[in-house]
């Protein structure tokens, strides 16, 4: 591992006077998996995109490919050496069959005229055998697991002659078993020569994988460090320039009367037999695998889908829930796991996104909406959360994952509710704004509302919940106290249940 | 087995069969190769149209502009066959036709990829200068009187049978262009880069981009080919009725991209074959022939075809819910 495949030196990328990069020198090896963390904002994907040739750099920058400097460094140049991203949206097409996503860049970029799909096959083929992988070659690849879909990605990278990939948070919506093929298939990269690149928030993955670490922070590299000398500790310390720790939430619940009761709860093929009890003041977590079954359950919670059998009570009567208007109605909010598809209009406005739950209550005499009380209100709760907005007319989109965090949970908070599920709030976001989202939700708490956290991130749980259920397979398995159990204890037991 | 019924056109070929048999069932006539020959023959037009939609549809674009562009390919043509009629040549006449409808068709890739208009926008805004320019030229007037070798072509046949009462009847040239329309889009569909890439591009258009797909490119291949075969739909057109009007064709666009809807092609790119819109044009003319062969009112034609389009798309819609929904959590145990 002595020669270097790319090298940067003294780096920079100004925008509008913005320092988006600020003098960064960095280095990664034939053969090396290179992770690179860093928050939202702190010039990662600048960086990635300096590296992939699709942003140039300021003046003086130089990048050395293979000892060799480059000049006028543009995408294809950089495709032409070998370098290739795998953004996280992935860039597959949905429609075409596997085989035709790996192979097809291959007859566009040789220029041919006429498609042979006998060739095409065996181009797949082969690069599948590469890394050990089989995938049905005729299989739309809209139709396969998101888990296969990366594999394809991989495999499209391998027919191009890749030599080093660049992978932008692979693991961020795969399930523990498929992250552990993942990084088998990074490993056997690897040994092939290959380089890699691999950005990701899981701290505790990025240690298990990369030979050494490269922490960014306000477009600076703070330092590259062997992954063997580092732990998630010190990484989150390196990444936010803070002390932050993992303060457990200790409360005692008074339970008496539980705002939220499930009995026996079932649904076919998703969720059997689920019964809890809710408390006002309480964080419930529940902890599962991706495809536990947990996110069909706040489904039911929250009256999108009807259970086939059992009873929901809440405030001690029973409900049906028709609808979610009807959930809504008795004060359960809830903020889904894929913020950007169900929580967010992403195109309208921070303050439009905000009021959207609450405009019952924002109308005048004439049951048109109020522009005062409307204004009141969206100030109210961009500065209760601190949203980092330049303006409330911006468009959502443009904020960074905590800030949209931020403005979903706000929209709820707003309608006052009684019991609030939270499906993975933190997924994607950086470790501060983590911590931040996790002061509003004990906050919350403290004020009386019922939180039932789902997430598959054990400290998440361990550190915030007053009682920790875990799904399996669509069943309740097992209750743990956070007040007793250690992270590493909850981990073994979710590794080891099958 | 259980592949085949994974396609769209499975159902489409079998509502075609199951429509077949009743209409047989109550009026016998139908199923004649006499009345087939002359489906195949009224409906090369749509069916012409429905190669190029094809095309459109499946790059993630729509074009309502083909009837205005058919109707300047064919007014040029007619006008051209009356000044200058023996000095032409229906190969001629169908390469003029063709060439004018490619360069209306680049106007509108063109507003479409520079402009990142909308493709359904731009090509209403055409649509109407298009066939505005026409109509202010032409002033409304019909064309006929076109030379004889030209209403002889139409009635050429590949080959002519005879039916019990003695009258001749035959499988029509007119049909085979159609035919071969058909077969050069399946090929290009199937066979090349730029058509494999045009699926790529309906699918994700920001992959392609990414991917290095000439966009642009695209964009002008797609919708030249949809004023190609606009051109070559005036000419048949012409043909079949030895008239151009210039209110014939425009208010039928919507009539032909339902066909290819149907054939299993999606509005939202990516998806639909040349078999599937040929089954889509048969259905409509099944549909259409069936009724009047049962004595229906033929106001109810339009009635029962957008009743098709529902249940055609609905279903489709549906089957597709139920895949997605497949997520199993739990086994269920056997009981």
């Amino acid at each position: 591992m002595a020669e270097p495949f790319l090298t940067l030196k003294n780096v920079s990328k100004h925008y509008a006077g913005v320092t988006a990069l600020d003098n960064v020198n960095f280095e990664i090896f034939k053969g090396e998996i290179h992770c690179l963390v860093g928050e939202n904002g702190s010039g990662k994907s600048t960086m990635i995109k300096i590296i992939a040739g699709t942003v140039p750099p300021d003046p003086g920058a130089i990048i050395q490919i293979e000892g060799q400097t480059v000049h006028g460094f543009h995408a294809i140049d950089a495709i032409h050496r070998g370098i290739q991203v795998i953004y996280q949206d992935l860039s597959l097409f949905p429609n075409l069959t596997v085989a035709e996503n790996i192979a097809l860049g291959q007859f566009v970029a040789a220029g041919s005229k006429m498609i042979n799909w006998k060739e095409l096959r065996q181009i797949a083929e082969r690069a599948m055998a590469r890394i050990n992988i089989r995938l049905p070659l005729d299989a739309l690849v809209g139709e396969i697991s998101i888990a296969d879909q990366q594999l394809v990605a991989i495999c499209r990278a391998l027919v191009h002659g890749v030599k080093l990939l660049i992978m932008d948070e692979p693991t961020a919506s795969l399930t523990r078993k498929e992250v552990n093929a993942l990084l088998s298939v990074a490993l056997d990269m690897r040994s092939k020569g290959i380089s890699i690149i691999f950005v990701s928030h899981k701290l505790n993955e990025v240690l298990q994988i990369a030979d050494r670490v490269s922490v960014i922070r306000d477009g600076k590299i703070v330092g590259t460090y062997p992954s063997t000398e580092l732990n998630t500790e010190k990484l989150t310390h390196l990444m936010t320039g803070k002390k932050l720790e993992y303060k457990p939430f200790v409360r005692i619940v008074n339970q008496e009367k539980p705002v939220l009761e499930v009995h026996q709860l079932s649904k076919r093929s998703q969720y059997r037999d689920i019964s809890f009890k809710l408390y006002p003041g309480e964080i419930l977590g529940i902890t599962g695998l991706l495809g536990s079954g947990r996110t069909e359950l706040a489904l039911s919670l929250f009256g999108v889908t009807s259970p086939d059998s059992g009873e929901i009570l809440f405030e001690g009567q029973p409900v049906k829930f028709r609808s979610n208007r009807d959930a809504m109605g008795m004060g359960i909010g809830y903020v889904p796991e894929d913020r950007l598809v169900q929580g967010l209009i992403m195109n309208q406005s921070v303050g439009k996104n905000i009021a959207i739950t609450t405009l019952d209550n924002l109308v005048n005499h004439f049951g048109l909406i109020d522009r005062n009380k409307l204004r009141n209100t969206i100030h109210r709760w961009v500065e209760n959360l601190a949203i980092k907005v330049p303006s409330v007319e911006s468009p959502v989109q443009t904020l960074s994952g905590g800030n949209q965090q931020r403005v979903v949970l706000s929209k709820w908070i707003a309608t006052n509710p009684k019991v609030l599920i939270l499906d993975g709030p933190t997924i994607g976001i950086d470790v501060a704004a983590k911590f931040a989202i996790h002061e509003i939700i004990r906050n919350l708490v403290k004020q009386g509302i019922a939180i039932i956290l789902i997430s598959d991130e054990i400290p998440e749980v361990l550190n915030n919940a007053n009682r920790v259920l875990v799904m399996h397979k669509g069943r309740l398995v097992a209750e743990f106290d956070p007040s007793n159990t250690s992270p590493d204890e909850l981990q073994n037991f979710m590794d080891t249940i099958e | 087995m259980k592949k085949i019924f994974s396609y769209h056109e499975t159902y489409v070929l079998i509502a075609v069969v199951i429509l077949s048999i009743v209409i047989t069932l109550v009026n016998p006539d139908f199923l004649t190769l006499e009345n087939l020959f002359g489906l195949l023959r009224s409906y090369a037009l749509m069916g012409t149209f429905a190669v190029g939609v094809l095309f459109v549809l499946i790059s993630g674009g729509i074009d309502i502009s083909f009837t205005a562009i058919a109707t300047i390919t064919g007014y040029t043509v007619a006008v051209l066959l009356l000044k200058a009629g023996d000095k032409l040549n229906i190969v001629l006449i169908f390469l003029i036709a063709g060439l004018i409808g490619v360069a209306l068709g680049m106007i509108n890739a063109a507003i479409i990829y520079f402009f990142r208009i909308p493709s359904i926008i731009t090509t209403i805004a055409t649509m109407n200068i298009y066939y505005g320019i026409l109509t202010v030229l032409s002033q409304g007037k019909w064309l006929y009187g076109f030379p004889q070798w030209f209403s002889d072509f139409a009635e050429i046949n590949v080959f002519t049978l005879t039916n019990r009462g003695g009258t001749p009847y035959g499988f029509s040239l007119i049909t085979l262009i159609w035919f071969a329309a058909m077969l050069l889009g399946w090929f290009i569909l199937r066979y090349t880069i730029i058509g494999r890439s045009v699926y790529a591009m309906g699918g994700n258009m920001a992959s392609a981009h990414r991917a290095g797909f000439n966009l642009m490119g695209l964009h002008l291949f797609v919708y030249s080919s949809m004023g190609f075969m606009a051109g070559i739909a005036s000419v048949i057109q012409a043909l079949l009725v030895q008239t151009v009007a210039p209110n014939a064709l425009v208010g039928k666009e919507l009539d032909v991209i339902a066909a290819v809807v149907l054939g299993g092609a999606s509005l939202s790119g990516g998806t639909g074959s040349m078999f599937g819109t040929f089954l889509g044009v048969s259905l409509i003319a099944i549909l259409g022939n069936g009724l009047t062969l049962m004595h229906v009112p033929s106001f109810w034609y339009k009635v029962f075809i957008g009743l098709t389009i529902l249940l055609s798309v609905g279903a489709s819609t549906y089957r597709r819910r139920l895949f997605s929904r497949q997520r199993v959590i739990i086994e269920e145990e056997v009981r």
